[in-house]
């Protein structure tokens, strides 16, 4: 940061004063001694899993000199974020776990149009219907269920029947996602927004309880806290890496096809339309869809799928062109706000 | 430092709230106004923020949203939470203090360490240990008893500072006069260290309000939890605000109330320099109860976590840690904490001597405020932070070092400012104005006299705020300089991509970090007496 060792403006000399010299002298050192501001140089606000995104920014780095900041936090605190920068937003490329939180900033007007050339990388349904982002990475929303609780012949086919009674007590879900929304919004354009709700009253009155995450669905699953739940399909697999196959007590089901809760997330990036390096960042987006970025997320232990420059996961899970889920586009997903405004009807959010 | 300061007679020790100061309105000093007004108005910027972003959506569109019946469950579960927790909190911090400083309990150098270490645990490992052992925990007593475990330090540091600054001598006269020991204990001593407590239970109330990371691994639902929702989830900035304002409005209802039960009691003393070790009352009997209350206390406080981290590192995968990430995170951890812990102390010395030294509506109000910060969340307070650089100072200084540490400042300001309080209060003025009258200036005075008299109040702001650092997450993520790491980045990132046992290594290391900080806290109160004893 060029801008700490400036001096103060006139204006902010009381709040200077107020914070003492000895502090300004220790965060201009600080700053002064990490500083780095080359013009080839671009920050990466990164809403994916940190491990992938520094492998992909590394090779990145290696292709074409250009250097990547990378700031890791929560999607949706990013987005909040880029919103509260406004113009001034330092980031120039933001890659989210989520196609929502990249349609919220598109519908602020937040984010430049990516190249068609990077875009045809990757098959349409999963880019932005209006080209502001491109889509980079897959997931399918499942079934976990725990082996010593169900039987395979015991489990639903739809994700409408975890509202029956007879889930009472046994399922888990986590309202405040951003996995799952998708599947709320699937459910309303499926069947409607008051079968929808009902669909909450009763998938809410069967929780075992309120689960702060996936990450926490899976372990309770597995421990046979819950009896089945509904989970993107990657959080088990790196469960399974994590404790070996011997500390494994649950296993994934697909719902029927074309199920309403069986539905694609797709994970993208966008250039901001305030960003000063607009053509380096084009190539930040170019190499996340080219064949040697997809590589690395196809070998990565996140377990997404790549979806773009026709790579296959190397990673031993089914196939991604073997998935029969529902053909809702992300559009029809849109920000989020449709599965968000029923979520808090049902008092879930 | 001579500690030759003899007793005044004419200073009349006021153990409780009879006989009102006499006027001794002195004419408070400019530059004390200034730098204080501008410590609440610095403070009072998040507040800003919230009122103009809740604004944006009119209240039509807020009004459903937060009448709700959602709404009414959760505001009366945080608030009774808060009560629950903020009471059992005062007695077990009390109590501990009391043990720790006035009786001989065995290994009180030890204890006086381990007891303020859980505040600095990340809740997400102490609500993840208690998970592993109690899969089925959760609801609203599973969530006191973690809080409570969590923030008892609150209350505990700041007695523990007043206990060694009151005189002992009270206690020894209420007993030489007959009154038993239970009695003395309510009449004399806690009537001593009432601010400290009161001080520490508004703290724990404040965090309560704010606190998120626990409650959502333990699934219990606040005020605060569904205000990260609407703001992560729903992207809806008008209306987390607009509940953050709730938060705002309890918040000022628990500093109503500590005001009023505040009084006007003076508990200075003049032999702050000269203090002596005040005879440790015998446990007797009671030592091994006492003994097994503090194992089981340090056991669960400490020991769950530290369970949990140790299980993970046995079982939690087997992948090589970067050890350079390690080293660099856990200096930049340790910088912040210790330049934030700085700027809030030396920030709310003058606060804390313009409310004690000064004392009115004006300066009552001024320091209130500036307690508000406190129930605000932490990225509520970086994104008002993120909103006002970027649009009224054209991000000047934004994700820099230097704004990243003054937000910790701003968020933990009020930590520092109960601790500093305390040890103000207890210093006597007479002292300094015998300082001036001899012709001291009053710079010479602040720093001959008045520093040294406040130091122990000093030194647990400091430790308290740099203690609470280490763990910050959520405004951390929003500001810290892109590519800095913290201890709680690093663990918040590999604990996201379910690798507990990489995880593990980065919170086993913010414990060890708060160790230190607790021990030395524990030592130097442990010296000041025989020290000063020995000077006289």
């Amino acid at each position: 940061m060029v801008q700490d060792i400036c001096p103060s403006p006139p204006g902010s000399r009381g709040q200077r004063f107020r914070l003492g010299v000895a502090l300004a002298l220790l965060g201009s050192l600080l700053a002064a001694c990490g500083g780095s501001s080359s013009s080839k140089s671009i920050t990466l606000y990164n809403g994916q899993h940190q491990q992938t995104t520094l492998k992909l920014v590394a090779q990145f780095e290696k292709l074409t000199g250009i250097t990547v900041n990378v700031r890791s936090n929560d999607e949706r605190a990013l987005a909040a974020q880029i919103t509260a920068e406004g113009s001034g937003s330092p980031a120039d490329v933001v890659y989210a776990e989520n196609s929502p939180s990249l349609e919220y900033l598109q519908n602020k007007g937040l984010l430049s149009p990516v190249t068609p050339a990077t875009l045809a990388h990757t098959p349409s349904r999963y880019n932005s219907p209006q080209g502001d982002w491109v889509g980079v990475s897959g997931r399918v929303s499942v079934l976990v269920y725990n082996t010593k609780l169900l039987k395979p012949s015991q489990l639903p086919t739809s994700v409408m029947e975890l509202a029956q009674p007879q889930w009472k007590g046994k399922l888990a879900f986590a309202a405040g996602e951003t996995d799952f929304q998708p599947v709320v919004t699937s459910v309303a354009r499926t069947y409607g927004d008051a079968a929808a709700l009902r669909w909450l009253d009763g998938i809410k009155a069967n929780a075992a309880r309120i689960y702060p995450d996936n990450e926490t669905v899976t372990d309770e699953i597995n421990r046979g806290q819950a009896a089945v739940g509904v989970i993107d399909q990657y959080y088990w697999y790196r469960q399974r890496a994590q404790l070996g196959a011997s500390g494994v007590h649950s296993a994934l089901a697909y719902f029927a096809p074309r199920d309403p809760g069986y539905v694609i997330d797709v994970s993208g990036a966008a250039v901001l339309k305030s960003s000063s390096h607009q053509a380096a960042s084009q190539k930040l987006l170019a190499f996340l869809v080219s064949a040697q970025g997809q590589q690395i997320i196809s070998h990565s232990d996140s377990f997404e799928y790549p979806i773009a420059s026709g790579v296959k996961s190397a990673q031993p899970e089914t196939p991604f062109a073997k998935l029969q889920a529902n053909p809702i586009g992300v559009g029809a997903l849109g920000d989020g706000s449709k599965a968000l405004a029923l979520l808090q009807k049902a008092q879930l959010l | 430092m001579s500690a030759t300061v003899v007793r005044e007679p004419s200073t009349p020790l006021l153990p409780g709230g009879d006989a009102p100061v006499p006027a001794r309105r002195r004419p408070r000093p400019r530059a004390l106004l200034a730098t204080g007004i501008l410590a609440a108005l610095v403070l009072l910027l998040p507040l800003a923020f919230l009122i103009l972003e809740a604004a944006q959506d009119g209240w039509g569109t807020l009004h459903p949203l937060l009448f709700r019946s959602l709404t009414a469950t959760l505001l009366w579960d945080t608030v009774s939470l808060m009560a629950v927790v903020t009471v059992l909190c005062a007695v077990v911090g009390t109590l501990a203090a009391w043990f720790v400083e006035r009786t001989d309990l065995p290994g009180r150098r030890i204890w006086a360490a381990l007891v303020v270490v859980p505040v600095g645990i990340p809740d997400f490992v102490t609500s993840f240990g208690w998970k592993s052992i109690f899969p089925s925990l959760g609801g609203f007593w599973a969530a006191a008893l973690v809080m409570t475990l969590a923030v008892y330090p609150l209350v505990y540091l700041p007695v523990a500072a007043a206990l060694r600054g009151a005189d002992p001598a009270q206690e020894e006269v209420a007993r030489s006069l007959g009154l038993g020991r239970v009695k003395t204990f309510w009449r004399v001593t806690v009537a001593q260290v009432r601010h400290a407590v009161l001080g520490g239970c508004v703290l724990v109330a404040l965090v309560m309000l704010a606190e998120y990371g626990a409650f959502e691994i333990l699934g219990f639902r606040t005020f605060t939890t569904e205000i990260y929702t609407e703001f992560l989830t729903g992207f809806n900035a008008p209306a987390a605000c607009a509940m953050s304002l709730v938060l705002v409005v309890l918040s000022v209802f628990v500093l109503t109330g500590e005001g009023l039960s505040r009084g006007r009691g003076r508990q200075a003393r003049t032999g702050g320099l000269a203090a002596r070790v005040p005879r440790p009352h015998r446990l007797g009997r009671s030592k091994p109860a006492v003994l097994a209350g503090f194992v089981a206390l340090v056991g669960l406080a400490l020991g769950v976590p530290v369970g949990a981290i140790v299980y993970w590192m046995l079982h939690g995968g087997s992948s090589t840690l970067p050890s350079a990430s390690i080293l660099s995170a856990t200096w930049h951890t340790v910088f912040y904490a210790a330049a934030a812990g700085l700027v809030a102390t030396l920030a709310a010395l003058p606060v804390a001597i313009l409310s004690v030294r000064h004392p009115g509506r004006a300066s009552a109000m001024l320091e209130r405020s500036t307690y508000l910060v406190l129930a605000m969340p932490g990225l509520v307070i970086a994104l008002a932070l993120t909103y006002f650089c970027e649009r009224y100072a054209a991000g000047f200084l934004y994700q820099s070092t230097t704004m990243l540490v003054a937000a910790y400042a701003i968020m933990f300001f009020p930590l520092a400012l109960v601790a500093v309080r305390a040890s103000v209060a207890q210093a006597p003025p007479a002292l300094e104005e015998v300082g001036r009258s001899l012709g001291r200036s009053r710079f010479e005075v602040l720093w001959r006299l008045t520093l040294p008299l406040v130091a122990p109040g000093l030194t647990a702001a400091f430790c308290l705020v740099f203690l609470e650092v280490v763990t910050e997450l959520t405004a951390t993520l929003v500001l810290i300089p892109t590519g800095a790491q913290t201890l709680a980045t690093q663990f918040w990132a590999f604990q996201s991509n379910i690798s507990y046992g990489q995880a593990a290594p980065y919170a086993g290391l913010m414990i060890l970090i708060a160790v230190i900080p607790s021990y030395v806290l524990g030592r130097w109160f442990d010296r000041l007496p025989s020290r000063a004893q020995a000077a006289s």
